[in-house]
């Protein structure tokens, strides 16, 4: 099939101060298509969308909409050329009602005068066509998050729309909800629209998409008819790994004896968030939770951790049944949690390097029994030479070290509260290779050393070089664990895409 | 990379010393200072002893301020905590029970405002904005709408008096300031603090109880303005619900912002703050003695503040450092 283009953009270019964040990307979205763009962290899906929704402009290529060169400047330039976005995060005002949010920007009267009946006709005219029932002069806080989505697509087909750009749609709904938005985006494809659609799930791309892009790094992979390209090949294009690439096999070493598991979780879950998960660690292990973006693994970590309240389950440690309700908990217990958000969640960024050493190690002291300076004097010089932190001194405000540098940082304060199990969430994002070959080596002297240690990287080549057995996550669901001989790249990609299954 | 790093004290500091300087080419009995009666006496010395409960209030303002929030509360709980004093005093109750009552309304306020922001979320400005409007109400109600007049010797000399020849109320408030920077610095308290201003997502996932030490702040500030609304009454000799504290909420925020301390949280400057009160102590001396209206007054205290914030904006320093471009290292 050859439909024409409805949307061509060729060579897109974005550079932010010291990231290329998009590098000659081309992508075309054809007239009454659905096309998934995929790809994981980092690899330019948003920044592609804001391009195309002129929340940026490019800095190089072209914006071509049904053959015509398009510049828009601005959101609202892209809602006049007919391209319209549904955020992932509902754009609406709660406290308005339905048919208010479907016309905000475009309310229809005349001389400031507002024509109320035509606000609820055009509201009830937009919903009709996507078949939904809703009442127009409901308040739009008080509906589902899933009618609320609706709502959204409602207010986004109001314009004359095109092209519908939806950025993960589905995150926040249930499975049924999810069918009802694949109905509503069949009907409109079925209309001629173009759909572009963003997620992280790979059935829902297999359920409902006609072609897909693959982005990775700023760059383009590829486009490819969803029917022709396999689950695990998909995987392989996001995480830039082919299966036929030599194999890595663990060297990580099982722990000599199995004694009693220094942390352990039975049926732990949370609603929207991961379904029930059974983990133990053995001190002396390191133990990968693998799984694509979205797939549950910083959850997981999370709800051990204490940050987000679990539905249900058990967390014990070294045998013992523990209450854990905030990370102050978690910490007091011995755990440790080095969040992938270092910016937003980690580094103090005004605060000195030694302040911020020393933090989670006063903080578990408590206030009183605080550390002279002398003793952070101490800590901070050991740890700036066994990590080999480069700062000018250990006063130097913690923003203006490099990537790699403020991640050792993080990882030397929570060494400093010796801690008994760590939880790593993406510790080498971000960060040159030179440091991410030190932090590799610093997580197989904390194994030797007696640690348990829960890994999460999208690396799947670092998954299997630091882990003796990886627990994956798919789609919120522990789905199987790979230990042993058997832990290499490809079974656990094959996990991974869910394609296991039909393999054996 | 900066060239160099400057004290946070050193933009203040030279402020302060700029608006002396002035005064002193203006009229060089400024800064003259007499012994009479073995009491000291001077402009200078009225600077310091009418400043002291700006300066007291701007104390605990810091520490808000440092979490990342703010209290505008702080004037209103000065009217409460001064009519609380006139009625217990009138009621024939000790002085130690007065100031004990002064200072338990202030830390009353305080956990008002702390549990509404640690723990119930609700938006700094909003939560003591809801009691810097009741909190006038709420005084007004306890002298019955009354200007209650004080007499007794030993609570006017709270504010009045001197002590080896020094006005007693800025030694008060200065070792109070010795104290709190002490209790800060010697224990853990100066660094959560700022953590929490600084990230405080980053501070709870360290381990911190973050909830906690916010709270601690807002009942530090009231506890400070509840002290400050017994010098205020002290220096008056009666307690004025209605005018008591007006406007000193603002004066305390200027004072925490000049001296160094961002609005939007993290490091301190308690130092600081003590040379911006007195700043602003000194420039509404300034005009006093210039002759300016007191309805007039507070558009040189504006501009003044627009300058500072301006200052430490990094979008104006940005565009200021823009204006002489600086060799870069190629």
């Amino acid at each position: 099939m050859n439909t024409p283009a409805l949307l061509e953009l060729r060579g897109i270019g974005k550079k932010f101060p010291g990231v290329v964040a998009l590098a000659g990307v081309d992508f075309t979205v054809r007239a009454g298509e659905i096309h998934a763009l995929l790809g994981e962290n980092g690899a330019g899906k948003s920044t592609l969308i804001k391009v195309l929704t002129g929340v940026y402009s490019a800095d190089a290529g072209e914006l071509r909409l049904a053959g015509r060169v398009i510049r828009p400047a601005a959101p609202k330039d892209a809602e006049r050329l007919g391209i319209s976005t549904v955020y992932q995060e509902v754009n609406l005002v709660p406290s308005l009602s339905v048919a208010e949010n479907i016309t905000l920007g475009r309310q229809p009267g005349r001389l400031g005068f507002l024509n109320w009946r035509a606000f609820r006709r055009r509201a009830a005219a937009a919903l009709a066509r996507l078949e939904v029932k809703c009442d127009v002069d409901a308040e739009l806080g008080s509906l589902s998050v899933a009618m609320q989505q609706m709502v959204a697509i409602a207010r986004a087909l109001d314009t004359s729309a095109r092209l519908l750009v939806l950025d993960e749609p589905t995150a926040s709904l249930d499975e049924k909800e999810v069918a009802e938005l694949f109905g509503i985006m069949r009907k409109l494809r079925a209309e001629g629209m173009g759909i572009v659609f963003v997620t992280h799930f790979l059935d829902q791309v297999y359920a409902v998409s006609d072609r897909l892009t693959v982005l990775r790094n700023g760059q383009l992979v590829g486009e490819y008819a969803t029917a022709d390209l396999s689950r695990l090949a998909l995987v392989g294009k996001m995480l830039g790994r082919e299966v036929s690439a030599a194999d890595f096999t663990s060297h990580a070493a099982a722990p000599a004896v199995t004694t009693q598991p220094v942390l352990a979780a039975r049926g732990l879950s949370r609603r929207g968030a991961i379904a029930p998960v059974d983990l133990a660690l053995q001190p002396g292990e390191v133990v990968g939770l693998g799984g694509l973006l979205g797939s549950g693994r910083t959850e997981t970590a999370r709800l051990l951790f204490g940050i987000d309240v679990r539905d249900a389950g058990e967390i014990s440690v070294k045998g013992a049944p523990v209450r854990i309700t905030s990370p102050r908990d978690a910490v007091r217990l011995g755990l440790a949690f080095c969040s992938e958000d270092r910016k937003g969640e980690g580094i103090l960024p005004n605060l000195s390097v030694r302040e911020n050493l020393i933090f989670a190690l006063q903080g578990k002291r408590g206030v009183l029994r605080a550390l002279s300076r002398g003793e952070q004097e101490q800590l901070c010089e050991h740890y700036i030479k066994a990590l080999r932190i480069k700062t000018a001194d250990a006063e130097t405000p913690i923003k203006n070290l490099s990537g790699g540098n403020q991640q050792k940082v993080l990882l030397a304060r929570w060494l400093a509260t010796q801690p008994a199990v760590i939880i790593l969430d993406e510790p080498t994002r971000g960060i040159d290779i030179g440091a991410k070959q030190e932090i590799e080596q610093l997580i197989a002297k904390l194994r030797s050393d007696g640690l348990a240690v829960l890994f999460i990287s999208s690396e799947i080549d670092e998954v299997v070089r630091n882990c003796s057995r990886v627990l994956v996550l798919r789609e919120r669901r522990l789905t199987g664990e790979i230990a042993g001989a058997g832990l290499n790249s490809e079974n656990l990609m094959h996990l991974m895409a869910g394609t296991h299954e039909a393999q054996s | 990379m900066k060239p160099k790093a400057k004290s946070p004290i050193f933009w203040p500091l030279a402020g302060l010393v700029a608006l002396v300087l002035l005064n002193a080419v203006h009229d060089l009995g400024f800064l003259k200072i007499t012994l009479l009666d073995g009491h000291l006496y001077g402009v200078p010395v009225d600077i310091l002893t009418q400043g002291s409960r700006t300066m007291l209030v701007a104390l605990g303002m810091t520490l808000v301020i440092a979490t990342g929030g703010v209290d505008l509360s702080v004037g209103s709980v000065v009217a409460i905590a001064g009519a609380v004093c006139a009625v217990l005093l009138q009621g024939g109750h000790s002085l130690a029970v007065t100031l004990a009552a002064a200072i338990g309304t202030g830390l009353l306020a305080g956990s008002a405002n702390g549990l509404l922001v640690a723990r119930l979320g609700v938006q700094p400005i909003v939560a003591t904005l809801i009691l810097m409007v009741a909190g006038r109400g709420v005084a007004q109600l306890i002298v019955d709408g009354q200007v209650i007049i004080i007499k007794s010797p030993s609570f006017e000399f709270l504010a009045n008096g001197f002590l080896l020849g020094v006005p007693f109320a800025p030694l008060l408030v200065i070792a109070l300031y010795a104290a709190t920077h002490f209790a800060l610095r010697r224990t853990a308290l100066g660094l959560f603090i700022e953590a929490v201003g600084d990230n405080e997502t980053a501070s709870r996932f360290a381990g911190l109880a973050a909830a906690r030490i916010k709270a601690l702040a807002y009942i530090f500030c009231g506890a400070c303005a509840g002290l400050a609304g017994v010098l205020a009454a002290a220096n008056i000799r009666a307690a004025d619900a209605y005018r008591a504290g007006e406007n000193m909420e603002l004066d305390a925020i200027f004072a925490v912002v000049v001296g160094g301390t961002a609005l939007t949280g993290g490091r301190f400057v308690i130092l600081g703050t003590a040379i911006g009160a007195l700043l602003i102590q000194t420039l509404t001396t300034t005009m006093y003695n210039l002759g300016v209206p007191p309805a007039i007054a507070p558009v040189p205290k504006a501009l003044l503040i627009i300058g500072v914030s301006l200052l430490q904006s990094e979008k104006v320093g940005r565009w200021l450092g823009g204006l002489w471009p600086k060799k870069e290292a190629a």
